[in-house]
């Protein structure tokens, strides 16, 4: 059983480990990718050759932080085979298909035009260019739909059936799947945060060059394309965070308890706007959550509702299967012991379909099939010990979720005054705090990619111990493997990743540095 | 039933069109691993015209996972799962591809340009390597077992077990490992012939041309040696009932069962031979990549369908025969398979727009004064 745990543990912490980072380097491509499609617009529109340069200074840095994210998105993909055969086949007839449809639509698009956006500027004409250029940020985006879809279907799994035959989950529908509410959240919060992100690396690496009172003109140009994408960006994340609230709430009620630390709901919840956990805490004792917290009335309720009254569910609740609808009546909801009894008899149920499918035994087949798709849906609660194996890690889904917030906040003030001080720059110019506001906005490239990090973690973290949410529980998705094999790959991505990263990192900041010296009005090559 | 069947022929066509695309795409791996055999100029020469097409090679061997996942994913859970360090070793070998073409040439690349070099180096030789392992063990067998029923096991017991090397004793077998120099070769042949047709440099055609003696001469030898040990090869049949069995010949039987499958196959490969002698012997023909990747698509394909038809277990197990795995046992739902088929019209369209970007940017070839 120790064995078990370690292959688990280790597996998890390598996919971690690429899932982050890959996502350090995605969503700048996606981001940058929609910024140099505008650059390269305005440059077919106008023919002026200080947006050509302009477009050639930030395509220059897409093209190295592509690169990595394409390196560090081949393991993920095939590590749902290497490290999760079990989950691989569970689902693998729904999960598969958004994987192979982004290969097939999103990467033969990407790859292919993104050879035409570097090389082909002299080789095609400035239409098909500025195509390829849209196409490859298209393309990325897609990509980003695709398994952005698969991720939100582990979350929610809906369109789809349990086959006891086959022992595995079977589509039924694909357009629940690719349009559930999850999905559709998801992709779209997950995109535009990318564009937030994509916005502020521009304005970060303008205010380096302002700093050094380096290419103004070329700096202005760019502010004006980066700064309204990261506003954009930024307001419409925030909306759709909303969204995304209101539908994790439902569907994942558990994930929403504990990214708010919430033990015992209540009517007219209120939401903690920072707080410190107590570290004594647990779903089974009476200990208070927090040892100290600044709460907002109603605030919760509204997130998760949009109604300042609704009760909203904690963690305790949801354990003990106690909730209360709008008109203040109790609903007694399934108990996670009793979804582990479901779970167990179901599990018993299709091991008496395989015997009775092995025997033929046509009149059984019939029975359990319909008894095994009535229950299926906490099938996966039949693998836990006990009820609280179904928490997730409290702290880390509170603190990561506020970071998030709080950073989120601060970016949708910060991307507005930098959009502003592009359209009234004197109001910034000649003033003694303009150095101040230049390091800040440096400042934000870094903030920014921590509130995109911890996004994830919230998603993923909060969801745990499910691979998919309360069908397949971590411990059972994993491949038939010694923990020491997973313990060395994880340590080589480790130093692979983290090598790969301080090159890309340094050959940014040295491109940057470099270019920034020279005239970016003109073309040099 | 019939319209099932049906699907997962059908996908097994489209797997072995990808598998067949993936191994002439090799070119660039082949090219990658005659990097050092070049003087400095030329090896930019080299990497400015693989630099064009790296990507290619590698979203062609994403989707070919991708669509394995979704359209046979017993086979993903199992192989992937179970042959662990040799899918990790060849994970990692692209992994270290990615970056390389990028970085190389990019100021502040911390590591210097011989390093990536080097990784490119190691992608050239080891990708197409395993890769041809890997896909031998779909013909020779590998050591697993498939038992549906141990997801009901609580102590996490898997579907699918290993043996305790998990992938490195199909590296260590000889046969495999046959199998995957042929497929160096090959990638090392149809490089030379990519960079004859794609750089215009008379030194540089020159020694590729030698190269191809090397090269190409290998190949056709270990070429006829694989075919040789495939006919005469134990393959895994499976009755209508569903139950397999080894039976000598297979693979020729299946040759002859589905002769159009034969015709393809020595079609494609005096198609290889074609543009193979004739690139060595005329020394102002640059074009030979063509008729050689047709004929290598051909050839790929038409194994990759032996493979996988006429009651064949396109993954037998060396160790419990019943769990070999078959386009009926490890494909995905009928519904699954529609769907995706719906979607698989628009390869064509896909392969358009790649056949249309490839020749406006090939257009103008590869030539000293652009690399510098």
């Amino acid at each position: 059983m120790e064995e078990l745990t370690n292959v688990v543990d280790w597996s998890r912490a390598q996919f971690a480990l690429t899932a982050i980072y890959h996502w350090l380097f995605v969503p700048l491509t996606l981001g940058l990718g929609v910024i140099i499609a505008i650059m390269e617009t305005i440059y077919y529109r106008t023919r002026d050759e200080s947006w050509l340069a302009t477009t050639k200074f930030w395509m220059t840095l897409f093209g190295v932080n592509f690169a990595i994210g394409v390196a560090t998105g081949i393991i993920l993909e095939f590590e749902f085979g290497t490290n999760w055969s079990n989950y691989s086949w569970f689902v693998g007839d729904i999960f598969g298909a958004p994987l192979a449809i982004e290969g097939i639509l999103a990467f033969f698009m990407e790859s292919t035009f993104i050879a035409v956006m570097f090389f082909g500027w002299k080789k095609v004409s400035p239409r098909f260019h500025l195509a390829a250029t849209w196409l490859t940020a298209i393309g990325a985006s897609l990509s980003a739909l695709w398994i952005l879809v698969a991720n939100a279907w582990m979350q929610m799994p809906v369109g789809c059936e349990f086959n006891p035959a086959t022992m595995r989950n079977e589509m039924t529908s694909f357009w629940a799947v690719a349009l559930s509410p999850m999905a559709v959240s998801k992709v779209l919060h997950t995109v535009l945060s990318a564009w937030t992100l994509g916005g502020v690396f521009v304005v970060g690496v303008c205010a380096w060059m302002q700093l050094r009172g380096r290419n103004g003109d070329h700096c202005r140009r760019s502010l004006k394309v980066g700064a309204w994408v990261g506003v954009v960006g930024v307001l419409l994340t925030s909306i759709t965070g909303d969204t995304s609230a209101v539908t994790v709430a439902k569907y994942q009620p558990m994930k929403l308890a504990a990214m708010e630390g919430l033990y015992k709901g209540d009517f007219q919840q209120s939401i903690v706007a920072a707080g410190i956990l107590n570290p004594d805490k647990t779903p089974v004792n009476d200990e208070p959550a927090f040892l100290f917290d600044i709460s907002i009335p109603y605030g919760l309720s509204i997130l998760a509702t949009h109604d300042p009254d609704a009760f909203v569910p904690g963690i305790q609740d949801i354990i003990n299967g106690v909730s209360y609808d709008s008109e203040g009546n109790k609903i007694n909801t399934v108990s996670y012991a009793e979804r582990m009894e479901i779970g167990r008899r179901v599990r018993s149920q299709i091991a008496a379909y395989d015997v009775a499918l092995r025997a033929g035994d046509k009149l059984a087949l019939d029975t359990l099939h319909e008894t095994i798709n009535r229950d299926f849906a906490f099938f996966g609660y039949g693998y836990l010990d006990n009820p609280e194996e179904a928490v997730p890690n409290v702290p880390l889904t509170f603190y990561t979720f506020h970071v998030m917030v709080t950073i989120g906040g601060f970016l949708v003030v910060f991307l507005l005054a930098a959009l502003l001080f592009v359209y009234k720059p004197k109001w910034l110019e000649g003033k003694r705090w303009a150095k101040w506001w230049y390091r800040l906005c440096v400042l934000a490239i870094p903030l920014t990619y921590l509130c995109s990090v911890c996004g994830w973690v919230v998603a993923e973290v909060g969801r745990q111990p499910w691979t998919i949410q309360d069908l397949m529980p971590n411990k059972v998705a994993i491949s038939d493997l010694s923990a020491s094999y997973v313990q060395i790959t994880f340590w080589i991505f480790a130093v692979l990743f983290t090598a790969l990263l301080i090159a890309d990192v340094s050959i940014i900041c040295r491109q940057i540095c470099r270019k920034s010296q020279t005239d970016l009005d003109q073309v040099t090559d | 039933m019939i319209k099932y069947e049906i699907l997962q022929n059908y996908w097994w066509l489209i797997m072995s069109v990808l598998g067949a695309l993936l191994v002439f795409m090799l070119f660039v791996q082949g090219g990658q691993s005659m990097l050092f055999r070049a003087d400095k100029a030329e090896r930019e020469l080299m990497t400015r015209s693989l630099g064009h097409k790296w990507e290619l090679t590698f979203t062609t061997l994403v989707t070919f996972g991708g669509a394995f996942f979704a359209s046979f994913p017993l086979f993903y859970s199992t192989s992937f799962g179970g042959a662990y360090w040799l899918w990790m070793l060849i994970l990692l070998s692209f992994v270290i591809q990615a970056i390389s073409y990028e970085y190389r040439n990019k100021y502040g690349n911390v590591y210097g340009k011989g390093f990536y070099d080097t990784l490119l180096l190691i992608n050239g030789l080891c990708g197409p390597l395993l890769l041809g392992v890997a896909v031998a063990t779909m013909f020779f067998g590998a050591e697993f077992t498939v038992t549906k029923s141990n997801l009901l096991n609580v102590r996490g017991a898997t579907i699918s077990t290993w043996g305790p090397l998990h992938g490195l004793e199909a590296i260590a077998s000889w046969r495999n490992l046959l199998f995957g120099l042929m497929v160096l070769m090959l990638a090392r042949t149809l490089g030379s012939l990519y960079f004859l047709n794609n750089i215009a440099d008379e030194a540089l055609r020159a020694r590729q041309r030698r190269m191809l003696w090397f090269n190409g001469g290998a190949f056709v030898v270990l070429f006829l040696a694989v075919v040789a040990v495939l006919l005469t090869a134990k393959g895994v049949e499976v009755d209508a009932g569903g139950n397999a069995r080894w039976v000598e010949y297979k693979y020729f039987h299946n040759l002859l069962a589905m002769w159009p499958l034969l015709v393809l196959l020595l079609a494609g490969t005096v198609l290889v031979l074609f543009g193979l002698c004739k690139s060595v012997l005329d020394k102002g023909y640059n074009t030979g990549i063509w008729p050689a990747g047709v004929g290598t698509f051909l050839v790929v394909l038409s194994l990759f369908c032996v493979l996988g038809y006429n009651n064949t277990a396109y993954y037998p197990s060396l160790l419990d025969t019943q769990s070999s795995l078959t386009i009926r046992n490890s494909s995905s739902s009928e519904f699954t398979l529609m769907a995706m088929a719906i979607v698989s019209v628009l390869v064509p369209f896909v392969l358009g727009y790649i056949a249309y970007c490839w020749r406006a940017m090939d257009r103008e070839k590869v030539t000293r004064s652009q690399a510098d």
